[in-house]
């Protein structure tokens, strides 16, 4: 294209941009994206329909027995329950230290905010991995706080391998899920609406129940399916924490794939888990999200 | 001799006409200024001189070469936005010379170019800086010589003194107006601001809900409103709705409120409704008694070189504008006169629209 | 401004330990003269270190994990910055769907991705193949520079390229020497966290990693399910430090509460 101005020829046509263009900057992400997120999970949907043979490995045909199997053996419904639990748990002691940390942390002065923003968010990008080792090393029977149980006079505690642990390492991992959002709605939050409600009279605790709460209770509510979403599906902390006895859905997934090979029952509860998932997630988005943009504009 | 020529430009969005039979014929060297309220399609207009918006229907013509479909990098207007748009990466002298590296100027005619253009803003000593480090003020004079630098056929300004405050603002109109005396280049500029328009343009484009309703010079506009709008729209004004009552040459009776009031103008018809249109500093207070219609002062206000009155009387409430002379003020309560020399009456002809502006609206 | 009452600052303190705690005695491990996984309490050794680095497995994987992480975010910002462009410049058919599409395996579970692309890769004889494995790593991350890129290209004045192409820049150079440099802090940070995200991934590679492609994090879980010695502490340290750099890296180029909390 010339840069000169004063040329006299006819210029090209101006604005009308072809239609094609946003398809064509777009393209190389959205084949990449069918190819390997919609096709492979298309694929696994239909591969837990099949049937699978024990003595060939070989999956074909049609079945519904995997979710049958799945949904009726009380083995699988124990450890769904279980997964659920212990979600459940990591969640709510999330919201119990996540949403005061989050205020503490938002009444904190300049440069101490961010440092301890960083301090306290900054392990998210540490390999879950080397979190879950250090909690087996610190829960550990010869672990610092067995040390200091016995100093106590508590005695040594087996903690390894329990539900317990599990849950205290997901808290670990999951605690800036349930930061994130909530300081995200405490920032939106104009610090006048405290003060001014202190000045009506209202004690500090009313104050935050009456005012703070209400307005970040989506930042809440979004923390907590986050948090409850990655608690369900996590591998790592059961995988290292709960041992081979204390299985979640994410380990007996693992195990169908790689030791039994049953990959179509694999299939069929990582469908399970990711319907659930998805159900809590899109719910969430248009019910409560939707609510709460009306009231709060 | 027309320099930038637009003939009847038309924006449709879908059903919805932004901006309507635009003609508008600017000669080269002219100050032309598009004002109006917003969303009258001033903006809307600018953008299509610019390129960035397409024309639906009609054409642009720039020193006779149809632009109408040119693209916005061929057209080789110089453009002052809004918000500057300077490049923020860019240092002062870097933005400056981006157009000519764009047109491959030679690098020494460049660093000449820019020093010029920089030094016509007064911003010589800035040129290492980045926009970031520069004053509100500052910005708007380096995105102005980075529009003037390329030495554009037409300078295009969207709102450009909006972002200042009021004092610098008004010292940017001089010196804006001075810029273009100096370099001498066609210049169309969009504002809602009409003091601004009035100021330092040669002429002035009133436009309402996508429409011109007049061009003119600021002077005439001011004081030849052609419709009611502009007269409320420039200025502070006093809409009286009266009744023809006789008419004669040159001149004719309106009765205002059963007030015979004398008026000038032609071809006006007996029972014919019109609209008076007075402006406040045209009307004298005078003592109980005299002057043409008797009333009383409800209350006042203090405008530094001038007080404003609101007067009660038989025509309603009317505001009138007094100099600040150094006497002291008329208190609120005091009776007084109202006069006027019938020259400076402007007639409206059809009654005021269903929507008659309060005194609220004016302010 | 309101200032935190003692009780608060207590609370505080102990989240913060709790945070650290673990971090912090992988480190100190790390550097035990035992044979077992106790603190240095007798003496401070680099031996475990010296081990890790000569242990072909972890230093195998480290350098798949690298070259992986490297290639992942690199490919992701490739493919993202135009379909953020679209995504945010352009009305068509189909923009919502994208954007969720793109956005999607942040509520897809890992592990579902990961049996999804096993699946995925036996059916097209992809199984242990870096070039799939680099691929299906391109697609967890890209939300991630997704995000990032839409909050800076939406908070983009338009007119600040009308302004380029009015002095009579092409595309080409308006994209070159304005776009991409006024988006430039909102690519790189793009880049550092899909790398940090990359680099850590386990839960999705453990299933489609072959013994040749075994990245760190799961070269690390199975070490650590297998065999607890010191040299987990000591290659966990060493992670531990990598991440400490990119992440001050991150916060130095984009603000990184900017990058996990949003846009301000």
């Amino acid at each position: 294209m010339s840069a000169v101005a004063a040329s006299p020829a006819p210029d090209p046509p101006a604005a009308p941009r072809p239609r094609a263009v946003p398809h064509l900057l777009a393209g190389p992400a959205t084949l990449l994206f069918a190819a390997l997120v919609l096709t492979p999970l298309i694929l696994t949907a239909l591969l837990s329909l099949n049937e699978f043979e024990y003595a060939t490995g070989r999956a074909h045909g049609f079945t519904l027995a995997h979710y049958a199997a799945v949904l009726g053996d009380p083995y699988y419904l124990e450890i769904f329950l279980r997964t659920f639990r212990v979600a459940a748990l990591a969640t709510g002691i999330c919201v119990v230290i996540g949403v005061p940390e989050a205020y503490v942390l938002s009444r904190m002065r300049r440069p101490w905010r961010s440092v301890f923003l960083l301090v306290v968010l900054a392990p998210l990008l540490v390999s879950v991995v080397v979190r879950a080792f250090g909690w087996s090393m610190l829960l550990g029977p010869e672990g610092p706080v067995n040390d200091v149980l016995a100093v106590l006079g508590f005695g040594k505690k087996r903690m390894l391998y329990s539900e317990g642990t599990v849950v205290v390492a997901l808290v670990h991992v999951m605690l800036p899920f349930m930061i994130i959002p909530v300081w995200t709605s405490l920032q939106k939050l104009d610090p006048a609406v405290e003060q001014a409600a202190l000045s009506f009279g209202a004690s500090r605790a009313t104050a935050v129940l009456r005012v703070v709460a209400p307005q970040i209770l989506p930042g809440i509510l979004s923390g907590s399916l986050i948090v409850f979403g990655l608690s369900a599906s996590a591998f790592a902390i059961p995988g290292l924490l709960g041992g081979r006895r204390l299985k979640m859905v994410a380990t007996i997934v693992y195990d169908q794939y790689l030791s039994d090979l049953n990959w179509p029952l694999g299939a069929a509860v990582a469908v399970i888990l990711l319907a659930a998932n998805l159900i809590v997630m899109l719910t969430y988005h248009r019910v409560v999200e939707g609510h709460y943009r009306k009231r709060m504009g | 001799m027309s320099f930038l020529e637009l003939r009847n430009v038309m924006k449709r969005y879908g059903s919805l006409d932004a901006v309507r039979d635009f003609t508008l014929s600017v000669k080269r060297g002219e100050f032309v200024s598009l004002l109006g309220p917003s969303g009258c399609g001033k903006t809307t207009t600018l953008q299509m001189i610019a390129g960035f918006v397409e024309v639906t229907a009609g054409t642009i013509q720039l020193d006779g070469r149809d632009i109408t479909r040119a693209k916005p990098n061929s057209r080789g207007l110089g453009i002052v936005f809004q918000s500057y748009a300077l490049f923020p990466h860019m240092t002062v002298a870097d933005n400056v010379s981006f157009g000519l590296e764009m047109r491959r100027v030679p690098k020494a005619e460049r660093a000449a170019r820019v020093e010029e253009a920089l030094a016509l803003v007064h911003l010589d000593k800035y040129a290492g800086r980045y926009p970031r480090e520069l004053s509100g003020g500052q910005r708007q004079r380096v995105a102005l010589a980075r529009a003037i630098v390329i030495r554009p056929p037409v300078l295009l300004l969207d709102e450009p003194l909006s972002n200042l405050d009021a004092k610098l603002r008004e010292a940017m109109q001089f010196e804006l107006r001075d810029i273009q005396r100096k370099v001498g280049t066609t210049t169309v500029m969009v504002t809602h601001d009409q003091a601004e328009a009035f100021s330092i343009s040669d002429r002035v484009v009133v436009m309402e809900a996508g429409r011109i309703t007049q061009i003119d010079q600021p002077y005439r506009i001011y004081e030849h409103p052609e419709t009611e709008f502009i007269s409320r729209f420039v200025g502070k004004t006093n809409l009286l709705p009266g009744t023809v009552t006789a008419s004669a040459d040159g001149g004719a009776t309106v009765s205002l409120a059963g007030i015979p009031v004398p008026v000038h103008g032609d071809g006006l018809g007996g029972g014919e409704a019109v609209v008076l249109c007075i402006r406040p500093e045209k009307l004298r207070l005078t003592a109980p008694g005299q002057g043409r219609v008797p009333g009383q002062v409800s209350d006042r206000f203090f405008l530094g070189s001038q007080w404003l009155y609101h007067v009660d009387g038989p025509l309603g409430t009317l505001m009138a504008v007094s100099p600040n002379d150094g006497e002291p003020p008329l208190e609120p309560g005091a009776p007084v006169g109202v006069d006027w020399s019938p020259r400076v009456v402007r007639l409206l002809r059809g009654g005021l629209p269903a929507s008659a502006p309060t005194l609220e609206e004016l302010e | 401004m309101a200032r935190n009452g003692p009780v608060a600052l207590i609370f505080h303190t102990l989240v913060v330990l709790f945070m650290l705690a673990p971090l912090a005695i992988v480190c100190l491990v790390a550097f035990t003269p035992e044979n077992t996984l106790s603190l240095p309490t007798r003496g401070v050794s680099l031996r475990w270190f010296q081990a890790v680095f000569a242990h072909p497995d972890f230093v195998q994987s480290f350098w798949n994990s690298l070259w992986l992480a490297l290639l992942a975010a690199t490919l992701s910002v490739v493919a993202a910055v135009p379909a953020a462009i679209a995504i945010t410049r352009y009305e068509f058919r189909g923009r919502e769907f994208l954007n969720a599409l793109f956005l999607s395996p942040l509520i897809i579970p890992h592990l579902v991705l990961g049996v999804a692309m096993l699946r995925l890769f036996a059916l097209v004889g992809a199984t242990g193949s870096f070039g799939w494995l680099v691929a299906s790593h391109v697609v967890i991350v890209t939300p991630y520079v997704m995000r990032l890129l839409i909050a800076a290209i939406s908070g983009f004045d338009r007119s600040v390229e009308q302004a380029a192409y009015s002095l009579g820049a092409s595309d080409a150079t308006v994209f070159r020497r304005v776009t991409l440099p006024m988006i430039l802090p909102g690519v790189t940070g793009g880049w550092l966290i899909a790398f940090i995200n990359s680099f850590d991934e386990l839960t999705m590679s453990i299933f489609i990693t072959s013994p040749s492609t075994v990245t760190l994090p799961v070269r690390m879980y199975m070490y650590a399910t297998e065999s607890i010695d010191p040299m987990m502490a000591a290659v966990s340290a060493l992670v531990v430090a990598l991440t400490a750099v990119a992440v001050l890296l991150l916060d130095r180029v984009y603000g990184l509460d900017r990058v996990l909390v949003g846009q301000h």
